[in-house]
């Protein structure tokens, strides 16, 4: 054995130094349990689909002649992303941080650049997982075609990015499992829910119809709509600017938390 | 250059009853390849030091540098120096050990490193665990598993904050004889333990904290030769004369009582017969290091710090 301190010639240094293992780690813990982290909001979206479709089907209108069926397949596979993208990363922080097994990565060398990057990119990982699952169970019920699929590559990785690096921000500052269970129930359930994956916004009241344009889900869930069927509540260059400075501000917030250590580095 | 350097380190932490001082102006250094004891009572700020260096906590005012690294400007290059073996018998229950410690060493940007995770396994006694999930693991193993994952990248200072707590006997043996080795190899070692025997025994030199400051800085042999250095060890079934109380301690029947010289040995067996009292199984010993750490927390004998 060598006690010598040097390090081996395949040491990565630099500001990204760590960043791929730390996302094969946070990639390597949700699919170990993926029958929870995957299968199950599978399953869940899958039964929005069934019911909500069996009831609704040909009641209410939505874009010209789209059924419903088929417009709540998108809306459910954007929906799932952005869940599972805030609850990949805002749990495994948590648990890491009530279990005590953070200090692994806080004694390392990885910069805050290296924690934003692999925890917000396995959120990514996570949400399109999902995403794609839901996409496979749901499309045999609807005729659904694919209009662009920059606009639907584009919201699902920046909608995944935004709410991984949310879910991040709020594993920061939740001390408890309550505290991360209540941003998900009083926060993101509301948000998504209101955002128009069950309805059209343009068949609400006028003052909901103005509320709904105030949330960043609606933006993410028309534009990835739009992708499939060239037609949306909003432009979708609207959505992406909405999108795309949401996603400025909240990874700003982020990075400040992890640089100062906020709530991890006493 | 010192392998570890602590610069009037303080440490204040705010609580809604007001500022707790936990390390207040704190300086050290130690050399490389010493190994060095950190001892005090629970509470004394030892474990509030080791965070600062490891980067867990920061300081309030002061410096911390490994081997010239500022652990807070250099913190890449000082934690890469650095091997912490945490306090906590914590563990990520996802993993296997081998999974775990390829993921720590990935961390410390080191790649293709299972020859010497192979040699960690083999010393630690865990190479049969190497496939187990860490959640099967008994604690005494977690705990060889948290010493593999401290020295995944072969840190040149290695940092253990207790690491025989609870831990069996034969484990102790292994662990003091692979951390004893690399030390002998080079590697600098700082150690936190309640076991006073184990700092006397592995600890070339010793700091003492008491209330977040350093009240004992010494090389260890020093330190058994400053004080009181005569420890008289008798068993008594009536209880102890109340002049002799301040001196001593007692274990059940057991009481140690420590004397400078013969003398005073004498007197206080004369004070012992004057009262009836009939110590059995006297004997007259070498005080030990937990003689000298009880005498230097009660403040007997002044702060012994070597410059």
């Amino acid at each position: 054995m060598s006690a010598t301190a040097l390090p081996s010639p395949k040491t990565e240094t630099g500001v990204f130094a760590g960043t791929r293992t730390l996302l094969y780690k946070e990639v390597l813990r949700f699919w170990k349990v993926s029958f929870q982290t995957v299968a199950a909001p599978v399953l869940t979206a899958m039964l929005y689909l069934l019911i909500f479709g069996h009831v609704l089907e040909g009641r209410v209108k939505v874009f010209g002649t789209v059924g419903y069926t088929s417009f709540l397949i998108p809306g459910l596979v954007m929906m799932s992303v952005l869940q599972n993208a805030f609850a990949n990363s805002s749990s495994s922080l948590i648990q890491s941080k009530i279990t005590g097994n953070l200090v692994f990565l806080l004694v390392t060398p990885l910069s805050h650049w290296a924690w934003f990057v692999a925890y917000v990119g396995a959120s990514v990982v996570r949400g399109a997982a999902v995403g794609a699952g839901v996409l496979l169970v749901t499309v045999w019920f609807a005729p659904l075609h694919v209009d662009n699929v920059l606009w639907i590559a584009f919201f699902t990785i920046a909608g995944a990015a935004l709410m991984g690096a949310l879910g991040l921000v709020a594993g920061l500052w939740a001390e408890k499992f309550d505290q991360i269970a209540a941003f998900q129930n009083f926060i993101i359930m509301p948000m998504t829910f209101l955002s128009g994956v069950f309805y059209s916004v343009k068949s609400l009241p006028p003052i909901w119809y103005e509320v709904s344009h105030l949330n960043p889900f609606f933006y993410m869930i028309d534009g990835f709509r739009h992708g499939f069927f060239g037609t949306s509540d909003v432009s979708p260059w609207t959505s992406l600017a909405v999108v795309v400075t949401s996603l400025a501000v909240i990874c700003a917030i982020c990075l400040h938390l992890l640089r100062i250590g906020y709530k991890i580095r006493h | 250059m010192p392998a570890v350097s602590f610069a009037n380190v303080t440490k204040t932490y705010t609580s809604p009853h007001g500022d707790v001082r936990a390390l207040d102006d704190v300086s050290f250094d130690i050399a490389q390849g010493e190994f060095f004891g950190l001892l005090g009572p629970n509470g004394a700020g030892k474990t509030t030091l080791i965070s600062i260096l490891a980067g867990l906590a920061r300081a309030t005012a002061g410096r911390v540098a490994v081997l010239g690294h500022d652990v807070q400007a250099e913190y890449a290059a000082a934690r890469r120096l650095l091997g912490v073996v945490p306090q906590e018998l914590v563990f990520d229950p996802f993993f296997t050990v081998r999974e775990a410690l390829r993921i720590q060493s990935g961390y410390f940007g080191v790649r293709d490193n299972d020859d010497w995770i192979d040699e960690l396994l083999a010393n630690l006694g865990l190479a049969d665990k190497a496939r187990a999930n860490m959640r099967q693991l008994s604690g005494g193993m977690k705990r060889r598993v948290l010493v593999a994952q401290a020295l995944v990248h072969r840190p040149p200072v290695i940092v253990l904050d207790e690491p025989t707590a609870g831990v069996d006997v034969e484990l102790r043996q292994t662990l003091w004889q692979f951390i004893a080795r690399l030390n002998r190899e080079g590697h600098t070692v700082l150690l936190t333990t309640h076991y006073l025997e184990e700092a006397e025994a592995l600890c070339g030199r010793i700091a003492m904290l008491k209330q977040g400051r350093v009240v004992a800085l010494d090389r260890t042999s020093a330190l058994l030769a400053g004080t009181a250095s005569t420890m008289l060890r008798f068993k008594l079934d009536k209880p102890l004369p109340p002049q002799l109380l301040a001196n001593a301690r007692v274990t059940g029947r057991i009481v140690q009582i420590t004397a400078h010289d013969a003398r005073e040995v004498e007197s206080i067996l004369g004070v012992l017969h004057a009262a009836g009292c009939e110590p059995e199984d006297l004997e007259i010993g070498r005080a030990d290091l937990e003689d000298v750490f009880i005498e230097i927390m009660r403040g007997e004998t002044p702060a012994r710090v070597a410059a």
